[in-house]
């Protein structure tokens, strides 16, 4: 299986370009206005998770929840033989025990989880992701620079950046929870783009050494090449890590869901974005280094 | 022929070594908490007085008392350890009685020293004369008195007031006081103690005695501990979330493997080979570190084998591409291995760098996310970088790879050099 026809990435991309813009933007507007989902990881209060043996309507659970002494109404989100309760306040262990007791009444066979994380923790994880995030960057800069050279290093942050924030943005588009397995995954995105994108740059690199790109033209020829080259290599690798995510989505523990759906967005877009954002980006900071003066106006 | 009995005595032997150890690995490798049910707090700890300084060996010794009282309650292999400069992270399995449990961690027995105050009822003492933290830490022991009574005598940090407290009280009574509990029938200063050690007699058989030491030596720190962040997972769920993760991957690998194959043919075994000896090889990293395996732990387990599929992907695409170009199979080879070498290597580092920094800033699972991330690209390089190029190698060699639909290949894809 080859691609035989020669595609024009360099050019397709233009569209991809206001495609991921238009995200990003919205990704904006719904994070500047309805923010993201937050769960106890980084919001103060106790998450409980249950696992029963046989379905429990909420009609039977809201009165059994009534007396237990808590302020506040809880969320609760009923699932097949499963069920969540989160409150916004920190329960405490007599309340842990009432709520455990009142629910092991409709079910003696419930199984629990709690989770309670007081607020400064809370931020103080938040505070680490973007540190993360931040130094990984930085990291990757320093690294990519060395080997490649700084238009790489660029290009690959820009990617790197576009495909951490969409999954960002679709979790609050689709006012998904955002949990501390979350940060996990949009890290671990940022490892796989980076690494989809450096193969590409690697191919690029190395077709560099061969022959002399004077103009534009030939320079977006190489890109073109390639991509074509790596193109194989980017799906099937695509293909086969979209496997393992997809799977734990569908058919792993109900406490990785968030990870594996966010690792699944996030590998889609990382493929996409190492094709038709950084590659042509590069060619754009490389066309200014090549032809200062003389840009050809048709093809700015 | 040398070639090939090499080919075929490595892979026989590394495959019996698998067959062999893997199920008595599996069973050694440790399970975390949300795997296998318990609890786990952390806790932030600061001293008693506001203003005081929280020392390195307070921190340790408080560790230390919280896991001494898991033990006493009889739970199975309690974890306690500190973290930072003001924190201490209790991990404890197949916890039964969890309440219990908690209660005893989160409130650490605060020993006073009590005298009745004027207006106080027969039998109540109010006016406390000295704290926990008065008392010499870890010094409450048990002793034998000249009636071969047992009884626990406590050592008190300042002499002179013990003195002088003792001196003020003399023929009154002062009472010990265990959280607010009183210990004992209060016993009658007799003396003015000078000293400094005071001892508790009451009717304690030797047993009693020594778990009232122990639980005084452990309320004489001090440091008090607040919950930051706790969590509970019951057998049944993690179990079952252990259950449907391993399925999950399993499925993923299975298919993972099937299009390696079908897709690279003889190449696509040998790389299947190469990732199932990489799994092989995290399992027992795993054992022979003593990691804990939990939930994040999986997924970046599954997600690593994707990761090293990657590199096998990369180097077939690049031996394919070789050939196409009209090279003979074994320069194709040599020539996809070495190009294809450095761009995996560039790839892996950068995402080496993205799990250090997750490492060094992450906590709890996190931690171990990265962790594994790291040792699986470090096991991904040896296995699928160096030890799957070599197997390839081999087998060119040998004659044994000598058509290129061998490799997926068709002929009528290659050009004429």
């Amino acid at each position: 299986m080859r691609f035989k026809k020669e595609l024009d990435f360099v050019h397709l991309s233009r569209f991809f370009y206001i495609f991921s813009i238009a995200i990003t933007v919205a990704g904006l507007i719904f994070l500047a206005t309805m923010g993201l989902n937050y769960s106890v990881d980084f919001k103060a209060g106790s998450n409980v998770d249950v696992a029963l043996s046989k379905n429990i309507t909420l009609e039977q659970l809201k009165p059994a929840l009534k007396d237990l002494g808590i302020s506040h109404e809880p969320d609760i989100t009923l699932g097949e033989n499963r069920v969540n309760i989160r409150y916004d306040e920190v329960l405490d262990s007599n309340q842990d025990e009432a709520l455990k007791a009142a629910v092991t009444k409709l079910d003696d066979k419930a199984s629990f989880e709690i989770n309670t994380v007081d607020t400064e923790m809370a931020k103080e994880l938040a505070r680490n992701a973007i540190y993360s995030v931040l130094i990984s960057c930085l990291g990757i800069i320093i690294y990519v620079s060395i080997r490649f050279e700084w238009r790489f290093a660029l290009a690959a942050i820009v990617a790197l950046v576009h495909d951490a924030f969409i999954v960002v943005a679709i979790f609050s588009i689709f006012r998904l929870e955002v949990d501390l397995t979350f940060i996990v995954a949009v890290l671990t995105i940022i490892g796989y783009s980076i690494n989809d994108t450096i193969v590409i740059f690697d191919r690029i690199r190395e077709n560099l050494r061969f022959g002399k790109q004077k103009t534009y033209e030939d320079l977006k020829v190489l890109v073109n090449k390639s991509v074509a080259q790596t193109l194989m290599r980017s799906l099937y690798t695509a293909f086969t890590v979209f496997i393992a995510a997809f799977f734990l989505l569908v058919m792993g523990g109900e406490s990785i869901k968030m990870f594996s759906l966010a690792m699944v967005i996030g590998l889609l877009f990382g493929a996409y974005s190492s094709i038709f954002i950084a590659s042509p980006l590069w060619l754009l900071l490389k066309k200014r280094q090549k032809q200062p003066v003389k840009s050809n106006p048709a093809k700015a | 022929m040398k070639r090939m009995l090499s080919f075929i005595i490595t892979v026989l032997v590394l495959t019996g070594v698998m067959v062999f150890t893997t199920p008595g690995l599996l069973d050694k490798v440790r399970l975390g908490l949300d795997l296998k049910g318990g609890f786990e707090i952390l806790y932030h700890a600061e001293p008693m007085e506001a203003g005081a300084e929280l020392s390195r060996a307070s921190l340790q010794k408080t560790a230390e008392s919280l896991e001494k009282r898991a033990n006493a309650l009889g739970t199975s292999e309690p974890e306690v350890t500190t973290e930072g400069t003001d924190r201490i992270r209790l991990k404890i399995a197949g916890v039964t009685d969890e309440a219990e449990v908690r209660k005893k961690m989160k409130e650490p027995a605060v020993l006073t020293f009590r005298s009745a105050a004027p207006g106080d009822p027969q039998g109540t003492f109010s006016k406390i004369e000295l704290v926990g933290s008065d008392f010499v830490e870890g010094a409450a022991e048990v002793q034998r008195n000249n009636l071969n009574q047992p009884e626990i005598s406590i050592k008190i940090k300042d002499k002179d007031k013990f003195a002088e407290i003792t001196k003020r009280l003399l023929g009154k009574e002062m009472a010990i006081y265990l959280d607010d509990q009183l210990l004992g029938n209060p016993p009658v200063v007799r003396a003015v103690l000078t000293d400094g050690t005071a001892s508790i007699s009451g009717n304690y058989t030797i047993d009693g005695a020594r778990e009232l030491a122990d639980t005084i030596n452990l309320g004489a720190l001090p440091l008090k501990l607040t919950e930051k962040y706790s969590q509970s997972v019951g057998a049944t769920l993690g179990k079952q979330s252990l259950d449907q993760t391993i399925k999950a991957g399993l499925v993923g690998s299975v298919i993972i493997l099937i299009f390696m194959i079908g897709m690279y043919r003889l190449p696509g075994l040998l790389a299947s080979f190469a990732l199932i000896l990489h799994t092989w090889l995290l399992i027992a990293v795993f054992v022979v570190a003593d990691f804990t395996l939990t939930l994040p732990g999986i997924a970046a387990f599954i997600l690593g084998i994707g990761m090293a599929v990657d590199a096998n992907i990369i180097t077939n695409e690049r031996i394919r591409e070789e050939m196409r170009n009209g090279k003979s199979i074994l320069s194709s080879v040599k020539a996809g291995n070495k190009t294809s070498f450095r761009t995996v290597m560039d790839a892996n580092v950068t995402t080496i760098i993205v799990a250090a920094v997750m490492f060094a800033f992450g906590t709890g699972a996190v931690k171990g996310f990265a962790l594994i991330l790291i040792v699986e690209i470090v096991l991904s390089i040896v296995t699928n970088l160096y030890f799957a190029h070599w197997l390839l190698t081999v087998l060119v060699k040998a004659g044994a790879l000598k058509k290129p639909k061998q490799f997926g290949v068709k002929e009528s894809d290659i050009r004429a050099l």
